[in-house]
């Protein structure tokens, strides 16, 4: 068993990157998400594994230094909270289209425009459709626990150097400012230059021995070569739709509606699932772990299976609810239902929610 | 007179100069009379000379010079407009001992960049910032830059500059000159074979003074002509350079080991 910390989610991601052997950690305060880079400051990883953390002067010069760094093959990481996530979508697109293996954590808050600084879920279509331009994707985790905000660090890393492309972990306000206890996994100890050098041969640190040398970028002006090059980054996108999907099942093997939540609102939904089971509703619970690639053939297998009717339970105005729309394709009744602009629904509401919209309706 | 034979002319002990194989041997994508190619094979000599070709990362800029990782025989990255000072921070902070450069042009360092350009000098980051200036957008077809001389005409100042709407040229370079992080901030030209040799010699101080670990960044101007954007022949470019560019922008060491130069 690992060591057992009472943290915050923000921590919690702090330690876990110290933990993860990451390199490198950019970032610029922002709350609800600023204990990030307070606790690596704090902590001094420096001593600890070596890692450098540095506060860049805004969100687009971290996400670049993220570039940088990310291109050289080494670990690197940033956070932020949506207004500061906004900023980074120039960065991101170029790091998605030259292919660089990164980590950005999104602590989403309550918007449009500078919003508020409460838990939302308002940020999924920049997550999951592309907040920069061009056809690009990013593998997005979304923790619903203080535990999976430690736990989901290595496992971006893993999930963004295996197909060489940046990953996101999506949480809200609440995640990151709850204290929970977790359970810290053991140091994964950092890669030595030598090591890069030899794992990585597209990563731009100095030409090899041999003569070869490295290019990052994502320009190509030739425009059927720089098809080529998106046909290519959208084979490794199926790949990822292929193999990288996760997901919670909880109540679903006999339930005639479901409701799909991920995050903070799949935990709310967990105590939803209960008064309605009390009730003698029969309803399960989906929690898309992944974002993007999103559960559709979990979600097409419940249909197949008699469900009667989907409820998208999500802190935005209804962005996911169109994922699981596309997934059910017409084939039973889907709703959605949340509460916006930083406020959280309460359990109560989404059990009215799924008897009026969806059983009721 | 008897029939010469190239191959008895071209030997080892015949050879006065030659390309620095730090240069790939892909045709430039400047226009012909343009600075960009000279200060290219200025920093690739000096990287050869330093022996430094397994060593060095450098970043691109977007503008004219956004295919400079195709001639720079070294591994390369392109940063997106304005950010490289950024990209090389992050390059630099996790390989301290490699050598890391930017190089940028007019308006991805002074007007898209400046918060990156200005950062990244006050951070004191131990890179060398290449800065190419010619006072005009070249690859977008010669719209007004930062640096556009009061009364110069571009595409988007086609009566001119007119300082009172548009402002007025930034010195970004006497500008970060003024910052603790810096510790060499010099301004040149490779106009003529005199200003060449010189350019060199900066080039080369401000990339010793990253491998000797010198408190600070160090910035080196290239004040260039931009035949195309400007309208007029190469030579013709050149003396208008030395006519207008040079007495706004005067050539010469700004900061040498830290401290502002007297004038």
């Amino acid at each position: 068993m690992g060591e057992l910390r009472l943290m915050k989610g923000n921590e919690a991601l702090a330690e876990a990157a110290i933990r993860a052997g990451v390199d490198g950690y950019f970032g610029y305060p922002i709350t609800p998400q600023s204990e990030v880079i307070e606790y690596l400051m704090a902590e001094k990883p420096h001593e600890r594994t070596g890692m450098v953390v540095l506060q860049a002067e805004s969100e687009v010069a971290s996400i670049n230094m993220l570039y940088g760094a990310g291109a050289t093959g080494k670990k690197a990481m940033t956070s932020s909270s949506s207004p500061g996530i906004s900023l980074m979508q120039e960065g991101i697109s170029y790091i998605a289209g030259a292919e660089i293996p990164v980590v950005i954590a999104n602590v989403v808050r309550g918007g449009p425009g500078l919003g508020d600084i409460q838990p939302a879920q308002s940020d999924y279509f920049q997550t999951t459709k592309g907040g920069g331009h061009g056809d690009y994707r990013l593998i997005a985790l979304a923790p619903s626990s203080v535990q999976e905000m430690s736990d989901f660090v290595p496992l971006a890393f893993e999930l963004a150097f295996k197909y060489r492309n940046p990953a996101m972990i999506v949480s809200d306000g609440a995640i990151g400012q709850m204290m929970e206890k977790v359970e810290l996994f053991d140091q994964i100890p950092r890669l030595t230059d030598e090591e890069i050098r030899a794992k990585y041969d597209w990563a731009t640190n100095g030409k090899l021995e041999d003569g070869r040398r490295r290019i990052i970028t994502s320009l190509d002006l030739d425009p059927y070569k720089l098809e080529k090059h998106n046909w290519k980054l959208q084979a490794k996108y199926k790949e990822i739709e292929e193999n990288e999907v996760r997901f919670e099942k909880i109540m679903c093997d006999d339930a005639e509606y479901i409701i799909v939540a991920y995050g903070l609102s799949a935990r709310i939904s967990q105590k939803a699932l209960q008064l309605l089971r009390a009730k003698g509703i029969k309803a399960g619970l989906l929690r898309p772990i992944t974002l993007w690639p999103f559960p559709k053939k979990q979600i097409v297998e419940l249909v197949d299976n008699g469900v009667k009717g989907f409820l998208s339970v999500e802190m935005s105005a209804g962005q996911m609810v169109e994922d699981v729309m596309l997934a059910v394709n017409g084939k039973v009744k889907v709703e959605h239902f949340g509460r916006i602009g930083g406020v959280i629904h309460s359990p109560e509401e989404v059990v009215e929610a799924l008897e009026q919209k969806i059983i009721g309706g | 007179m008897a029939d010469i034979n190239i191959q008895d002319i071209i030997k080892p002990e015949n050879l006065v100069y030659q390309k620095t194989r730090m240069m790939t041997d892909k045709t430039l994508s400047y226009c012909p009379g343009c600075g960009h190619g000279t200060a290219h094979r200025l920093i690739m000599e000096v990287i050869e000379e330093m022996g430094k070709e397994h060593d060095t990362i450098g970043v691109a800029p977007v503008g004219c010079s956004v295919l400079a990782y195709e001639f720079m025989n070294i591994d390369m990255q392109e940063a997106a407009h304005g950010r490289a000072p950024a990209v090389a921070t992050g390059i630099k902070r996790l390989w301290p001992n490699k050598v890391v450069f930017t190089y940028q042009g007019d308006g991805d360092l002074a007007a898209i960049g400046t918060a990156e350009t200005i950062h990244a000098c006050n951070r004191g980051e131990n890179i060398v910032i290449i800065f190419i200036n010619n006072g005009i957008y070249g690859m977008t077809g010669g719209q007004m830059a930062p640096t556009t001389l009061p009364g110069m005409k571009t595409s988007t100042s086609p009566y001119g500059r007119d300082t009172e709407m548009m402002g007025n040229p930034l010195k970004i370079t006497e500008l970060i000159a003024q910052l603790p992080g810096t510790y060499f901030v010099t301004r040149h030209a490779v106009h003529t074979p005199s200003a060449v040799r010189k350019a060199k010699r900066a080039i080369r101080k401000a990339f010793e003074n990253q491998l000797n670990k010198k408190p600070g960044l160090s910035f080196v101007e290239i004040v260039s002509n931009c035949n195309s954007g400007w309208k007029m022949t190469p030579v013709d470019s050149n003396i208008w350079m030395e006519e207008n560019m040079f007495p706004y922008y005067n050539l010469g060491d700004i900061k040498v080991d830290g401290k502002l130069v007297e004038k």
